[in-house]
């Protein structure tokens, strides 16, 4: 149990050294998912046959010496919206239900070059079209620091499972904040790269100018490992930017003395819980000390990040979810009298209700007559986005935001207004529209519940994103702190 | 009242690239079914597309070619719809940012000059193909199976203006366009296997009023006959529907080559709404002024310019100088002959490939790329004529043996001893013979009839079965009759 509670860096000097085999820590990983599982349900599937013999391969290479990348032989699981060629890809939905991916996603095969081992696929909102997990055609996975409440979402497996110690690392997607939301109310550390770091070929696509895979773990420092191994440009990803790719370890442990820090007035007003708030501004009161200043900034484009970003993506979304037609893969309605009432049927029962909602809206906004008072205006509206950024980083190096309104709420409290589940994402949408990096760290904890900090950069600018929020786990425990029901 | 018929054209063309437009998929449609796959082209969840190079050179060759404004940025879009040969349920292509405007083509009909114009160039990918199963067509069939070759192989879609004022010109323009796209090696132009397609936009308007009239669009046009019939159709069905004071209708028509008619498909109110957005999975293609002119340098001779050089430097006619370029693949092989004809003269190179070579070609169902009768072995033939060695009509037999055989020309001329006889004292026997044996002719010949002579030489030329050299027979002929 206590060794997936280590760094990767540890837990690869304890391979190295051989004290630790790779096959033990499969073994071990498995063990903590079937004990958790049953709580959690943080998993859609495991590969545990392939996870094991992959982990004796890894020994084997370990015992002739080799030099191994750090993150060899270490587990990581990976959001059911990734392709792993082989296992099945679901995307939390029936219409996916038996899909098995006929391919490698590009950050497969880069966790594949690195030795490392996909114990298993996460559960996830259907098509990562929710903030709570909920929308999971196969069942909800619950927030280990409160059963009775959501992990947040889509990638809600992807935070659930490590901050319940099933595995030390994953890989989640985040569109509009279903990396960030989540790890802040799962008390994990979760990041969003900039749009164009990380290759989306293989992410099954939501809204394709939206989506970034990101990592999500225990501290800055893992997450710095895994950005190391999935970034970069990728020929097949003509979204993909053909820069340069740091080491994301050496900037943490830089000192951040005068770092200027911008802090949206609009994320501090009455939508925000006072409490995650005040845990939001102790967390700026620490930096300051360490040399930081911050003052309040206006981002005045920020109040209407949800209409923005619920036309933009469902929009493409509704482009997106076509190819789910019953011709060629997936769900099939198998009764149709013809083609049409095929298409009908197999998508009317095959997608779940959050998903029919999200391409109806996309569709209408797309429609004749109406696509310049919607979709056009919200085009638009992101490019006041990204202007705003802009000035804003003229002159701060970081933005510093809540991530998520409030923590996390009760399992079912809000699925049945979704206006209000929209609202989870105010804090996240806006760094999605403006395609910038952006963090969620733990910074408090609120009757019981984990609170998330989010740290914003500029494009390209992660290093100084994982600068600022090492410092700031250098100087809080808050993600060392584990939920109850594991102690 | 007398209609003036207003036509515009949207023409598809395949793009004759070896990869598909978004992955490296062969274009090879013609394989197993299903062969020509991958994840991209399949439209998998998660796969993503990626521009093809060469696609975007022939997609700006084209525009060059057909004098187009080339634009430096354009976008691609999603145009949404569903059919289960579209396998992401959209098509990739260009809507309000093409990457080709503004250009025109001069077209000769009938030996008048006419611009059409072109409004735009755009690119696009083409979705798969259906095998229906108990029907023609996906409504009666008890099932229908879908073979994604097809999906994804580039195409350019090239709309006129609606300068175009009859049938006539509209089969003109097509075949003019064929003909650029296909010397500017961009597409194969072939109206029947379908790499070049055909909409047929057609209204009519009383002669001297602006106003347009309702269009109907035909489509289903698998050659330039049908494409001209299908348009002269089109307009009467709308005169006679007119003058019997009925209405057109916005809709797209399907011809029908059996019946000769064309039938109602869709109307506008059946249109999709293709829901166009820019294309998020791709960036917009930028393509810089150094790049656009270095595919114009590269540009290979326009049909136009070739027909000029054919006239001005090498002295061939109107007819032979557009003949000798309709078909590429005679082109070429003509091209290569000039390239080592030393001193025979063109015009008599193109009279063997227009004539005997292309009937042995056409004939044999081949083309002139695989022909056996290589250039060189052409121009020897020619050579071995201009040199008195074998006479036209012997050369015609030898080229016969040579497309079968793929043999030289000099081989063929020993072995079957067809060697134009120009030795005196041989011929001039069998012309002491010929004399001999028609007295009265000789007569003729004698009282100033020198036509007569022909008749002689007929006759010495079967005695020499077709070998011996004309002008030296009729040369004997005359002298000896003379003596005499």
């Amino acid at each position: 149990m206590e060794i997936l509670e280590k760094s990767v860096k540890e837990i690869h000097g304890l391979l190295k050294n051989r004290v630790l085999k790779c096959r033990d820590l499969i073994i071990q990983t498995y063990k903590n998912i079937e004990q958790q599982e049953p709580e959690i349900q943080s998993f859609i599937s495991l590969a545990k046959e392939e996870s094991i013999s992959r982990s004796e391969e890894i020994d084997r290479l370990y015992d002739k010496g080799e030099e191994l990348p750090v993150l060899a032989g270490i587990p990581i699981a990976v959001k059911d919206n990734i392709c792993i060629k082989g296992q099945k890809t679901t995307c939390a939905s029936r219409m996916l239900a038996d899909f098995v991916a006929p391919y490698d996603a590009t950050v497969t095969k880069k966790l594949t070059e690195h030795y490392m081992i996909p114990v298993g696929k996460l559960n996830m909102d259907e098509f990562a079209m929710g903030s709570s997990t909920e929308n999971s055609v196969f069942h909800t996975t619950r927030n280990p620091w409160s059963l009775d409440c959501v992990p947040g979402g889509s990638s809600g497996g992807s935070t659930a499972s490590v901050a319940a110690g099933q595995v030390p690392l994953s890989l989640g997607s985040d569109t509009g904040g279903s990396i960030r939301q989540p790890a802040a109310f799962c008390g994990v550390t979760g990041f969003k790269p900039t749009y164009g770091r990380v290759s989306r070929y293989g992410l099954v696509a939501f809204a394709s100018s939206l989506d970034q895979i990101g990592p999500v773990a225990k501290n800055v420092e893992d997450i710095s490992c895994v950005l190391n191994a999935i970034s970069g440009h990728d020929s097949m990803d003509s979204t993909s930017a053909d820069i340069a790719v740091p080491d994301f370890t050496l900037c943490l442990g830089k000192d951040i003395k005068g770092l200027k820090i911008g802090v949206p007035a609009e994320l501090f007003g009455p939508a925000i819980n006072s409490d995650v708030r005040q845990c939001v501004i102790n967390g700026l009161e620490l930096l300051s000390k360490e040399g930081a200043c911050w003052e309040e900034v206006n981002m005045e484009s920020f109040p209407h990040a949800i209409e923005t970003y619920y036309i933009l993506s469902s929009a493409e979304a509704s482009a997106n979810l076509a190819r789910f037609d019953g011709v060629k893969y997936g769900h099939r309605y198998h009764n149709a009298k013809n083609i049409k009432e095929m298409y009908k049927k197999t998508r009317g029962s095959g997608f779940g209700s959050e998903v029919k909602r999200r391409i109806i809206l996309g569709t209408y906004v797309l429609s004749a007559g109406y696509y310049d008072a919607y979709y056009a205006k919200a085009q638009k509206m992101r490019t006041l986005f990204k202007l705003d950024f802009a000035k804003a980083f003229k002159k701060y190096d970081v933005l510093i935001t809540p991530s998520s309104p409030t923590t996390a709420f009760k399992i079912g409290e809000k699925i049945e207004d979704p206006l209000d589940m929209y609202t989870a994402d105010i804090a996240t949408i806006p760094v999605n529209l403006a395609g910038l990096p952006a963090i969620s760290v733990p910074c408090g904890f609120v009757d019981g519940l984990p609170a998330g900090l989010q740290v914003i950069g500029k494009a390209f600018d992660e290093e100084t994103v994982l600068k600022v929020a090492y410092k700031y786990q250098q100087l809080t425990d808050f993600h060392k702190k584990k939920p109850k029901l594991l102690n | 009242m007398e209609f003036e018929p207003v036509i515009g054209i949207e023409v598809h063309a395949q793009l004759k690239t070896r990869t598909k437009l978004f992955c490296g998929c062969s274009t090879n449609s013609g394989e197993k079914r299903n062969s020509n796959v991958c994840p991209v082209c399949l439209g998998m969840p998660g796969a993503l597309p990626v521009l093809n190079k060469k696609a975007v050179e022939y997609a700006v060759r084209a525009g060059l070619a057909l004098n187009c404004t080339v634009k430096e940025l354009s976008v691609f879009s999603r145009k949404n719809y569903f059919y289960p040969d579209l396998p992401k349920g959209y098509q990739i292509s260009q809507f309000d940012l093409p990457v080709c405007e503004n250009g025109s083509i001069t077209i000769d009909v009938d030996n008048r000059k006419k611009t059409i114009g072109i409004q735009r160039i755009h690119m696009e990918e083409d979705a798969g193909k259906l095998i229906h199963q108990g029907s023609a067509s996906i409504a009666g069939a008890d099932y229908s199976l879908v073979d994604l070759n097809r999906a994804c192989v580039p195409l350019i879609e090239i709309v006129s203006e609606p300068d175009i004022r009859s049938a006539r010109e509209a089969r003109v323009y097509v075949e003019a366009l064929k003909l650029i796209l296909q010397h500017t090696g961009v597409c194969d132009g072939n109206l029947e296997e379908g790499s070049l397609r055909a909409d047929v936009n057609i209204s009519i308007r009383p002669l001297g009023q602006e106003k347009l009239g309702t269009r109907a669009e035909v489509k289903n046009l698998n050659s330039f006959r049908s494409l001209e019939r299908a348009a002269t159709v089109e307009i009467e069905r709308q005169k006679a529907l007119i003058i019997s004071g009925g209405k057109v209708v916005q809709q797209t028509r399907n011809w029908d080559d059996a019946s000769q008619k064309t039938t109602a498909l869709r109307s506008k109110e059946e249109a999709h709404d293709y829901r166009y957005f820019q294309e998020p999975d791709l960036i917009p293609l930028r393509l810089p002024v150094a790049m656009i002119r270095e595919i114009k340098n590269s540009m290979p001779e326009l049909p136009v310019k070739k027909m000029e050089r054919y006239k001005a430097d090498l002295g061939l006619n109107d007819f032979n100088s557009y003949q000798i370029l309709v078909d590429c693949d005679m082109n070429r092989y003509f091209e290569e002959c000039l390239l080592i004809k030393e001193d025979i003269e063109p015009s008599e190179i193109c009279k063997w490939i227009l004539g005997d070579l292309n009937a042995l070609v056409k004939d044999g169902n081949s083309s002139f790329s695989e022909c056996k009768v290589t250039p060189e072995k052409l121009i020897t033939l020619v050579k071995l004529i201009k040199s008195g060695k074998i006479s036209g009509k012997i050369a015609k037999e030898v080229i016969k043996k040579m497309y079968e055989t793929g043999a030289d020309p000099e081989n063929i001329v020993k072995e079957s001893g067809v060697e134009q006889i120009s030795d005196t004292d041989m011929l001039q026997a069998a012309v002491d013979k010929v004399l001999a044996a028609n007295p009265d002719v000789v007569l003729k010949i004698k009282a100033g009839k020198t036509n007569s002579a022909n008749f002689l030489m007929g006759q010495v030329m079967r005695e020499t079965r077709g070998q011996a050299q004309p002008d030296l027979v009729r040369k004997l002929i005359l002298d000896t009759v003379n003596k005499g």
